[in-house]
This record gives C-alpha cells, sequence and structure tokens, in this order.
C-alpha cells in the first residue's frame, strides 16, 4: 500500500446567496486514510461533500486530485470515485437486483463480485426479485450500500451512511471500509457517530476554519 | 489593466454611487427629449391624409416596440454576462430589466389596440407584428414568474438567465414563424402594423420619440436596479449607513 | 468502459423504457387525455362534419401539444426526487448524451402513441382524407420537438415544487413555431398544395433542438439541481 496523496482541498470557500457557508477549509486525504467530517447540523457537511463530488462549484479556493487540479482530470477523478448521498437514488417501481444493476451499470472500476453476491453481502438475499416499493428506507440503504461491496474506485465519499441501518449494519460497514482502506481506497465520510476504524482523522466544520484532530 | 475597470463595474456599490451623480442629469436630458418629441409629434407634425389625427398614437407605438424587442435583449445580454463573468450586478440589471420590458410590451400592444379601432374597426387584429408582441410579452412574463419562483438568489439568477438566452434564440424563430403563419392566412398584402412611407416632416419626431424613449428605458432601468442593489445588498455596511434616519436623506 | 461521445445514450434510453412501463397507467393518461379531449370539441362547438372538417387539423394540434405539456414535467422530476439525478450529473460521462437518451425514451411513450392514435382522432373529427399522411408525419416530427423543448424547461424547473404550471408557462411561446408549421403541414395538404415544405421547416427546427436541447437541458440541470 503506498501512501499517496489523493485528495488535497487547498482554501476551499463556498457561499450561497450572500451568505458564506464555510471558508479556508483546507484537508487532505492519503491512500489508506480515513476522513470523518463532524460538524452541527446546517455546518455544511453535506455541501462539503457535493462539493468533492463537482456537484457543485466552489467560491473559492481548488482541489487537486492525485496532485493535478479537478478542471483537468475530471474524466479520472469522476471514474475513480464512488458517492452515496443522503437519497439512497433508489426507484421504487424497480426491484432491489435492477437497481443494483443500474448502479454499476456506468462503473468502470467494479469486481467480479455478481450482483445476486453483493445484495447477499448486505443482507438482502431473499429480496432481490422484490419492487423497492415493498422495502424499507433501510432496505432502500442497503441497496446503495451494495455498490461498497462491488465498487473498485479509490475514493469514498459518504454522506451519513449510518442512517437508517441496524447495529449488525453498522459493524458491516466499518468492516467493510476497513477493507477498503487496506487495499489502498480512501474514505471521507460524514457522520455524527462514534467508528471503530482504524487509522481515522476527524475534521470539524463547526468553526468558520475547520481543525483537524 | 482594463479588466480592472470591468470588475468595478461589476461592483454595486460602484454603480450605486455613480448613479447617484449622473441619473438626475439623464433624467432631465430623458425628460426634455420626450417632451419635445411628443409636443412635435402630437401638435405639430401634420396629419395624415387618410387616417386623420389617429396616426399619431405611433409616436408612443413605435417606440415603445423598438424598446421592447431591444429591452429583452438587454435582459438577456445580462443574464449572460452574469453567466459568464459571475457579476451579481448584471444579475441584477436582468431581474431590474425584465418588468419594464414587459410593461413596454404592454404598452406597445395597448396602444396597437388604440390605433387599431378608428382605423381598421377593431381594437384585436391577429397579424403578424402585433401577435409577435404578444408571444414576447408571454416569454418577459415567464423569465419574471421564473425568478419569482425560486427562494435562492442564486438559483433564481443563473435559471431567469438561461431562461432570457434560451428566449433569444426562439424570438427570431418566433417573428419567423408568426410571419409566415400570418401570410398563409391573410394573402393581401397590407400589414396592418407596418409603418406606412412617411413625410419627413413625421418621421423627424418619431426618431426623436425613438430617442427619448431609449433615454426614458436607461433612466428606469437604473432607477429599478439602484432600488434592487439596496435590496440585495441590504445588510452591507455601505447601504446601513444610507438608509439609517440618523444620517439623513438618501444621496 | 472508454469515454465515447455516445456513451449514456442508450443505457438510460432503456432505463426509462423499462420505467415507464412499470408505470404503465401513469404514462397513458396524456394519451387517454389526447382521445378525451377530442370529445370537447364538437361539444362545445358543433358536431357537424363540414365545420369541424375546417378546424380539425389545428385542433389535432393543440390538443396534441397540450397534452405533450401535460407529460414533460415527468421527465426528471422523479430521479431529481430519489436522488438518481444527482448520481447522472457526478458520472464521468458527458450530460448530454444521457439526456438524450430519456427525451428519446419519453418521446417514445408520449409523442409516438399520440401520433399513432391520431388518424382515430382524425376520424371522429372528419379530418380531409388527403390530411392523413401529412398529419402523422407532422406529429411525429413535431411532437420530437416539443419533448425536446420541453425537457430545457423540465430541467429549469426540476428543483421547484409546483414546477408543473411555471413549466407549462415557459415552454409555450417556444412551442408556437412547432404548431404554426406543423398544423400548416395538413392545412397545406388538405387545400391541395404541396405540404413537404412546412414539413421541411418542421425538419429544420426539430434537427436544430435535437442539437441544441440536450446541451441547453445539461447546462440548466447542472444549475439548477445545485440548490
Amino acid at each position: 500500500m503506498s501512501q499517496s496523496t489523493l485528495l488535497k482541498v487547498d482554501n476551499l470557500a463556498f457561499e450561497r446567496d450572500d451568505s458564506c457557508l464555510f471558508e479556508n477549509i483546507n484537508l487532505s486525504l492519503n491512500s489508506g486514510e480515513i476522513l470523518q467530517i463532524e460538524g452541527a447540523n446546517g455546518s455544511g457537511k453535506t455541501t462539503l461533500l457535493r462539493l468533492l463530488t463537482t456537484a457543485l462549484q466552489p467560491s473559492a479556493g481548488g482541489i487537486l486530485y492525485k496532485g493535478v487540479a479537478l478542471s483537468q482530470c475530471r474524466y479520472q477523478y469522476l471514474s475513480n470515485m464512488l458517492y452515496i448521498g443522503h437519497q439512497p437514488a433508489v426507484k421504487l417501481t424497480l426491484t432491489a437486483e435492477e437497481n443494483l444493476r443500474w448502479m454499476v451499470a456506468s462503473s468502470a472500476k467494479i469486481n467480479q463480485l455478481s450482483i445476486d453476491e453483493a445484495l447477499d453481502g448486505v443482507g438482502l438475499s431473499g429480496y432481490s426479485d422484490i419492487p423497492c416499493y415493498a422495502l424499507s428506507a433501510g432496505q432502500h440503504r442497503r441497496v446503495a450500500l451494495a455498490r461498497l461491496l462491488i465498487s473498485e474506485a479509490e475514493l469514498w465519499y459518504l454522506d451519513e451512511p449510518f442512517t437508517a441501518i441496524d447495529k449488525q449494519g453498522v459493524s458491516f460497514l466499518e468492516a467493510r471500509l476497513q477493507e477498503h482502506l487496506h487495499r489502498g481506497g480512501a474514505v471521507l465520510l460524514s457522520s455524527h457517530q462514534d467508528l471503530a476504524i482504524d487509522n481515522l482523522r476527524k475534521y470539524s466544520l463547526s468553526s468558520q476554519a475547520g481543525q483537524t484532530q | 489593466m482594463s479588466w480592472q475597470w470591468f470588475h468595478r463595474l461589476g461592483s454595486p456599490r460602484w454603480f450605486y454611487q455613480t448613479s447617484t451623480r449622473w441619473l438626475p442629469l439623464l433624467a432631465l436630458i430623458a425628460a426634455a427629449v420626450l417632451v419635445s418629441g411628443l409636443v412635435w409629434g402630437l401638435a405639430f407634425a401634420p396629419a395624415d391624409a387618410k387616417q386623420g389625427n389617429s396616426f399619431r398614437i405611433i409616436y408612443i407605438h413605435v417606440p415603445a416596440s423598438f424598446l421592447a424587442l431591444a429591452g429583452y435583449y438587454i435582459m438577456a445580454i445580462a443574464g449572460a454576462v452574469g453567466l459568464i463573468w459571475k457579476m451579481k450586478l448584471s444579475y441584477m440589471v436582468m431581474k431590474s430589466a425584465a418588468p419594464i420590458g414587459a410593461a413596454l410590451t404592454f404598452i406597445a400592444l395597448f396602444t396597437g389596440a388604440i390605433w387599431g379601432k378608428p382605423t381598421w374597426g377593431a381594437y384585436w387584429v391577429w397579424d403578424a407584428r402585433i401577435t409577435s408582441m404578444l408571444i414576447l410579452l408571454f416569454l418577459y412574463l415567464g423569465v419574471m414568474a421564473l425568478q419569482y419562483a425560486y427562494h435562492s438568489i442564486d438559483a433564481a439568477s443563473k435559471a431567469g438567465a438561461i431562461l432570457a438566452l434560451v428566449g433569444t434564440v426562439n424570438i427570431p424563430i418566433i417573428y419567423k414563424s408568426v410571419d409566415w403563419w400570418y401570410t398563409l392566412h391573410q394573402p393581401a398584402t397590407i400589414k396592418f402594423t407596418s409603418a406606412p412611407s412617411m413625410h419627413i416632416d413625421m418621421f423627424l419626431p418619431l426618431l426623436v420619440m425613438i430617442v427619448g424613449f431609449y433615454l426614458f428605458y436607461a433612466v428606469a432601468l437604473i432607477l429599478h436596479t439602484r432600488s434592487e442593489i439596496l435590496r440585495r445588498e441590504r445588510k452591507t455596511a455601505w447601504v446601513r449607513e444610507l438608509v439609517q434616519p440618523n444620517v439623513g436623506e438618501k444621496a | 468502459m472508454a469515454q465515447s461521445i455516445n456513451s449514456g445514450f442508450t443505457p438510460w434510453l432503456k432505463r426509462d423504457l423499462l420505467l415507464a412501463y412499470r408505470r404503465r397507467g401513469e404514462v397513458a393518461s396524456p394519451l387517454v387525455f389526447f382521445v378525451m379531449v377530442s370529445t370537447l370539441i364538437p361539444l362545445g362547438l358543433t358536431p357537424e362534419s363540414a365545420q369541424l372538417a375546417e378546424i380539425a387539423a389545428g385542433m389535432i394540434w393543440v390538443m396534441a401539444l397540450l397534452a405533450t405539456l401535460l407529460s414533460v414535467d415527468g421527465l426528471f422530476a422523479s430521479d431529481y426526487q430519489d436522488g438518481s439525478l444527482e448520481q447522472l450529473l457526478i458520472s464521468p460521462q458527458l450530460l448530454p448524451m444521457p439526456l438524450l437518451g430519456k427525451i428519446t425514451a419519453h418521446w417514445l411513450t408520449t409523442g409516438l402513441p399520440l401520433t399513432l392514435v391520431s388518424p382515430l382522432l382524425g376520424l371522429m373529427l372528419s379530418l380531409p382524407a388527403a390530411g392523413y399522411l401529412p398529419m402523422l408525419c407532422s406529429l411525429a416530427l413535431g411532437t420530437a420537438c416539443l419533448s425536446l423543448t420541453g425537457a430545457v424547461g423540465a430541467a429549469l424547473t426540476v428543483s421547484l415544487r409546483k414546477g408543473g404550471l411555471l413549466l407549462s408557462l415557459l415552454v409555450m411561446p417556444m412551442y408556437m413555431p412547432v404548431i404554426i408549421f406543423g398544423s400548416a403541414t395538413i392545412s397545406y395538404a388538405i387545400d391541395g398544395l404541396n405540404w413537404l415544405p412546412p414539413l421541411a421547416i418542421l425538419g429544420a427546427l426539430f434537427a436544430a433542438s435535437v442539437a441544441l436541447c440536450p446541451l441547453a437541458a445539461a447546462g440548466a440541470l447542472r444549475i439548477t439541481s445545485a440548490n
């Protein structure tokens, strides 16, 4: 596992409607590391993640992927990134299996695990043929999290991934994150929970300029 | 060098302060031109052979139509500048231009109706120019409605700018289509709202009125943008100082 | 998977067709609207064949336009609400091609059925025989233009609640050239003139829309769904 800086954020600032949400955000993420973004509700955790996924544009500052500005390596960066946001992106009229199949269809970086095996892995083994309107919110989230089993993307951005999942799900997720880190990937997630994962750093968005602990 | 000037141009405060100095003079000139044009056209220009005195409404109708169309392009250009250079003042100008343009379009339609009644017997005629003017009014109302629908000012400005630009591309298509549609159904060559070939004595006051309307548009746009600036920048120090009662009246 | 200019078109076309199939009832309602409204015309105007024949071409076009207007705000609504749109926006492929796939699926599930059902309406509204083929051609091309232009409006209003009515207002002026040339195609044929020129202009509008609307919709989506 080579230590390389995958992501570097320089003086990022974001303002919306003339009020500054945050500024002077500086952080870096190396391979094998996990960074937990903390902050009160409304402090901008989701916004920061969305800035990193390029869904939003920063008002100031830059993001570098492996030392190159995002504007120049957009395709490589986005191919190597997996984002699971607040909403699990599950279509209610499709079955769990169809949803997962669709979610990984456009990813180049996937491993050999089959859709069924992935659904088994998240505990949805009997549910693959059931349309998702018949599943609970927690089960929708599991379908989304099944992507983590199949994805080989280096960078994982997860927004509150532990919502709506039970204790068993939490330990499963922690194990999967750990495995990803061992293989040289990196994770940036926002969560209120305390996680039992090695190599965890925290970044707090509560104050204007974040602090790294 | 020149970019510094351009970016200073984008500062709402600079715009407000500069317009405070120049607006009274501009308004005076606009009023002078408009009054002289109106008096010349309404009182002194010779009466038309066929239409008598009712043709004089063109001194309002034609300049209003010009400005209605020009105003849309001004709004769209302001939107484009805002999108490309992310200039907030530009978005404010775009938002202010919309209701002024819509009002002018309405005036053009209204005066067209007034002109129509004594001349051709009907208030409303579906001819090419009037129909196109009506569609232009709908385009304006769409840009206004879209901006008001968004709570976030950033989103409202950007969406409005995109819609204004899409409308700009569509306007020539719409005008040409309506023109073609009209000739399809009215083989007669009379075009109701085309300017009749004019004697120079009638044409000069029209020219003066067109210039006057452009000046009036500029004054209206600046005034409206100023109030938009005050509204959006209300939390900044310079606006607070301006409107605090203990500092005296607004400059 | 290599990045090619048209990557994303077919997958998203298939996906939206599958989703439409799963919501068959919902997707069929513009079609039902189209047919039902044709009953309103004789009820509101007159049942006399001769008079209906005069207005049939235009009325069919107006109803097709209104039916499409009803359906176009569903283009991005469901994807916006469940987060699929966000995933699309951050995927590495170029955005206009998946959008073109979605718009094509939309046309296949609204415009094309409208076109295929239109001869039935022609029959009910006493459309002269010469008008049937031009009606099919103009509706096929025209509804495609309507889907494409409607997508730009849908992109501009996707994050608004109750954006549907506003969408109709925004998009209506853009629809007017399409209806002018669409119904003129049918009228020309009924009057015995060559109906290919207005159809050709409709084709030009279609070509311009295919080229420009996916780009405009992509730009609008990136901006409006950022909030």
